[in-house]
């Protein structure tokens, strides 16, 4: 890899790094007060974790609307479409080629942020899997008034039971994406770029019309 | 496509600009509100507690008479229903309203009477388990005179014992085996080695007033015979509490008397009646100043805490009581055992008692063997304020401990919460054959078989079940037994409460006992938790390995080069 010439791109925005960060800092805060509550351990007591929890998530869900609307707005959103092009390529990457010193299939530019991979992974966690996870918090959160919003009949079981699950998946969401950063050409070249917006790429890849963030416009 | 990355580039230096700021001002705001609120804590503006200062502000309420003035009450009396003729000659409507209260008639109003579902009837508990045939003994709490057996006039309105509700002097005395009788002439009651003296009727006549926490404890603090034994929360430390032992009470702070929450129309004292819940709805006093003012809510609301405490959220299903009473018995120790299967062991010929640690009896020959305890943690059940309970008359099953008594309540039911019990538990007589609970004679002479002379369990059964009416097959035994009572006396000081993590809890939960609700940290989803877990460890495992991988497996093979 060493033997390819670098560049240096302007890759992540400013408020994309921003929320970026803000959303790890809440995400891990929830969790960490979300087990405590299930009581997987101690650390702030049951009364401000139950707190804690419910301020961070209610500010998250707030925070998470800006986030929709920039999205939608700076047409980001594209980033996210779906492909299965090259999929299987950076599967077989991932499983096999890295460790062979191949080069990614699919790198990353200004206006192709994510591989194919990544886009399912990050349109799964952010249209699926933590808008299901608010969905479920804000009904555990106003439990009191499910007979007034008719949900009487809704057992809390249930909306507990998804609410774990999810916390589950976010967890090992989590450590795998925290692994995955440390495969760029070195341990923190990706971390470095969602800190000061730059990232490495190669020089010289041409990158392939549908890799393109705006291609369907 | 120009088009489009321009509208987006302005809506991103927007995004920078004003909604960046946006942003920041949002989450500013739930900084500072979260730090007011915290700090908020440490005043006392909790709007239930607002709302009950308001409630009490209001001074006693004043009195009209003098009742040392009225010449009435100033002949000579020489006994009790004497002095209530004089009292009647006045209130000539309140032995006729007394008539007809639990205080008179010990028995469910709200069952037939034919029934004899009370204490003056045929229920039963695990302490001396019944009043029949042992009437004179047990009704020295009974605010008349001479109930000594079942011949007792219950329409007699001059055997109303006005006094031992109403008066103040603090000298009157029942003897404890006199039918509810003050002693005419001195005498020693050989139960406690205590002299009885004959009553100063005038002083104590012309004390009279409303109904003292002296008046009422003199009873209800010494139910089952004794300081603490029954129920747990009330007891002889509650004359003067301290406001850490009762924030109500406490004569350092409000010094409510009894009658303050037990409000009181015609002779009729609001409370828990068998069968009847204290309150039947949930009223402030503010929706209806004349509802029965017992309920923790009347005064304190349904929302009581600051806003946004979870706890307001928790006052549908969990009563006040179960948080703000964190254990009873906190200054006196109350009776949690009793075993009548160990009475009748004499030494060298004799009957004998043991104390115990906490200076009470552990072994007596009259009663058996008993435990007791102090700062007790309640048990918890779901209660809608009536409470089941048994008759001699009801069909036991010896094979595992028979509940004597037992909240009724349900999850489901909107009007039950989960409510703090103490709970007594025992070992008493049963009739093997018939399969029910039995009267013993206790309290008599020798030639009624009285248990207490005789210590002949068999007799003194067939005495009190024949004076009972109730048939006995001749055999008996003894079967594990246990009896509740609410807890709601002995509310602590606001710092002193159950911590949210004492019931949520998957360990070690006070409500782990409690069925039919999902609770956050106390319940786990088994197979969910622990999948979960596994797969959490799994991804860890394969993350570590496949970076082993990255720098372990050689390079050298570049395909592409
Ligand atoms: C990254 C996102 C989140 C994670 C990982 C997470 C995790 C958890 C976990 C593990 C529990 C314990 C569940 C149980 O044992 O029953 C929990 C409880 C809860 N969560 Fe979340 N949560 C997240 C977001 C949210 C959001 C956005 C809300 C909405 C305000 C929320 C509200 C709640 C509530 C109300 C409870 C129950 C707490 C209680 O009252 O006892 N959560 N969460």
């Amino acid at each position: 890899m060493a033997a390819k010439k670098m560049r240096t791109i302007y890759l992540y925005t400013r408020y994309e790094r921003l929320w970026h960060w803000l959303q790890g800092v809440f995400i891990l805060v929830l969790l960490a007060t979300g087990f405590e509550v299930n009581n997987a351990f101690g650390l702030l007591g049951f009364h401000d974790a139950v707190y804690v929890h419910n301020t961070i998530g209610l500010t998250w869900l707030i925070a998470f609307a800006f986030f929709v609307f920039w999205m939608f707005t700076t047409g980001e959103w594209k980033q996210y479409v779906p492909t299965t092009r090259k999929m299987l390529a950076v599967i077989m990457y991932y499983v096999y080629g890295i460790f062979r010193g191949e080069a990614h299939p699919v790198p990353k530019r200004k206006d192709a942020k994510h591989n194919p991979l990544q886009r399912l992974t990050y349109l799964g966690i952010s249209a699926v899997l933590l808008p299901v996870q608010m969905l479920t918090g804000i009904l555990y959160w106003s439990y009191n008034s499910w007979a007034d919003l008719g949900l009487a009949r809704l057992p809390l079981e249930v909306v507990a039971f998804l609410h774990l699950a999810g916390a589950f998946a976010i967890l090992i969401f989590l450590i795998v994406h925290i692994y995955m950063t440390t495969t760029g050409h070195s341990p923190f070249a990706h971390i470095k770029a969602m800190i000061t917006g730059w990232e490495d790429v190669e020089e010289g890849v041409d990158i392939e019309d549908w890799e393109r963030g705006d291609q369907k416009a | 496509m120009r088009k489009k990355r321009i509208s987006g580039k302005e809506s991103r230096k927007w995004f920078f600009g004003r909604g960046i700021r946006l942003l920041f001002f949002v989450f500013f705001c739930s900084g500072c509100l979260w730090v007011v609120e915290s700090s908020a804590k440490t005043e006392e503006t909790a709007p239930g507690r607002k709302l009950a200062n308001q409630t009490v502000k209001r001074a006693d309420p004043w009195i009209t008479a003098d009742h040392s003035r009225h010449a009435i009450l100033q002949q000579e009396f020489s006994s009790g229903p004497e002095v209530t003729g004089a009292c009647l000659s006045c209130h000539n409507d309140a032995a006729l309203q007394f008539h007809k209260t639990i205080h008179w008639t010990w028995l469910d109003p709200a069952t037939e009477k034919t029934d004899r579902f009370g204490k003056g009837g045929l229920s039963v508990n695990n302490f001396c388990i019944n009043i029949q045939s042992n009437e004179p003994r047990c009704t020295s709490c009974h605010a008349g005179y001479g109930w000594k057996d079942k011949t007792f006039d219950f329409t007699d309105q001059t055997k109303v014992d006005c006094l031992v509700c109403h008066e103040q002097t603090g000298t009157y005395k029942k003897f404890p085996a006199g039918s509810g009788r003050p002693v005419s002439e001195p005498k020693v009651f050989p139960g406690n080695g205590k002299t009885y003296l004959p009553p100063e009727w005038n002083k104590v006549a012309q004390s009279v007033a409303r109904p003292t926490r002296r008046n009422c404890g003199t009873c209800h603090f010494f139910g089952g015979g004794g300081d603490g034994v029954k129920h747990g929360d009330l007891d002889s430390s509650l004359m003067k509490p301290n406001k850490a032992l009762d924030v109500h009470m406490g004569i350092d702070g409000r010094n409510f008397n009894c009658t303050r929450c037990h409000s009181t129309r015609e002779h009729r004292i609001s409370g828990r009646v068998y069968q009847t819940p204290a309150a039947m709805h949930r009223k402030s006093l503010i929706e209806d100043d004349l509802a029965s003012k017992i309920t923790c809510e009347s005064c304190h609301s349904r929302k009581p805490h600051k806003a946004n405490e979870k706890a307001n959220d928790h006052t549908d299903r969990v009563a006040c009581q179960s948080c703000h009473i964190p254990s009873f018995a906190r200054v006196n120790p109350t009776k949690v055992w009793w075993d009548w299967s160990k009475a009748g062991k004499k030494k060298n010929g004799k009957p004998y008692e043991e104390n115990g640690d906490l200076g009470k009896p552990v072994y007596m020959t009259k009663k058996g063997e008993m435990q007791w305890n102090k700062n007790i943690k309640p048990e918890y059940e779901w209660y809608n304020g009536s409470l089941g309970q048994l008759t001699v008359k009801d069909t036991i099953d010896p094979a595992s401990p028979v509940k004597v008594n037992w909240p009724i309540g349900a999850p489901d039911d909107p009007d039950s919460r989960i409510f703090p019990f103490k709970v007594h538990r025992g070992k008493q007589p049963y009739d093997k054959v018939n399969k029910n609970l039995v009267i013993p004679h206790l309290f008599g002479s020798k030639e009624t078989n009285a248990y207490w002379k005789t210590y002949d369990w068999g007799k003194a059964i067939s005495y009190a079940m024949d004076y009972a009416g109730v048939p006995y097959s001749g055999e008996y035994g003894f079967v594990e037994t246990s009896f509740v009572y609410p807890t709601t006396h002995m509310v602590a000081p606001k710092d002193n409460v159950v911590g949210c993590g004492e019931c949520h809890n998957k360990t070690e939960s006070r409500l782990a006992g409690i069925a039919g609700v999902y609770m956050p940290g106390r319940d786990q989803f088994g197979v969910l938790n622990t999948v979960g877990w596994i797969a959490v460890f799994a991804s860890i495992i394969g993350v570590a390995l496949h970076g082993l991988g990255r720098i372990f497996i050689p390079k050298n093979n570049r395909k592409e080069e």
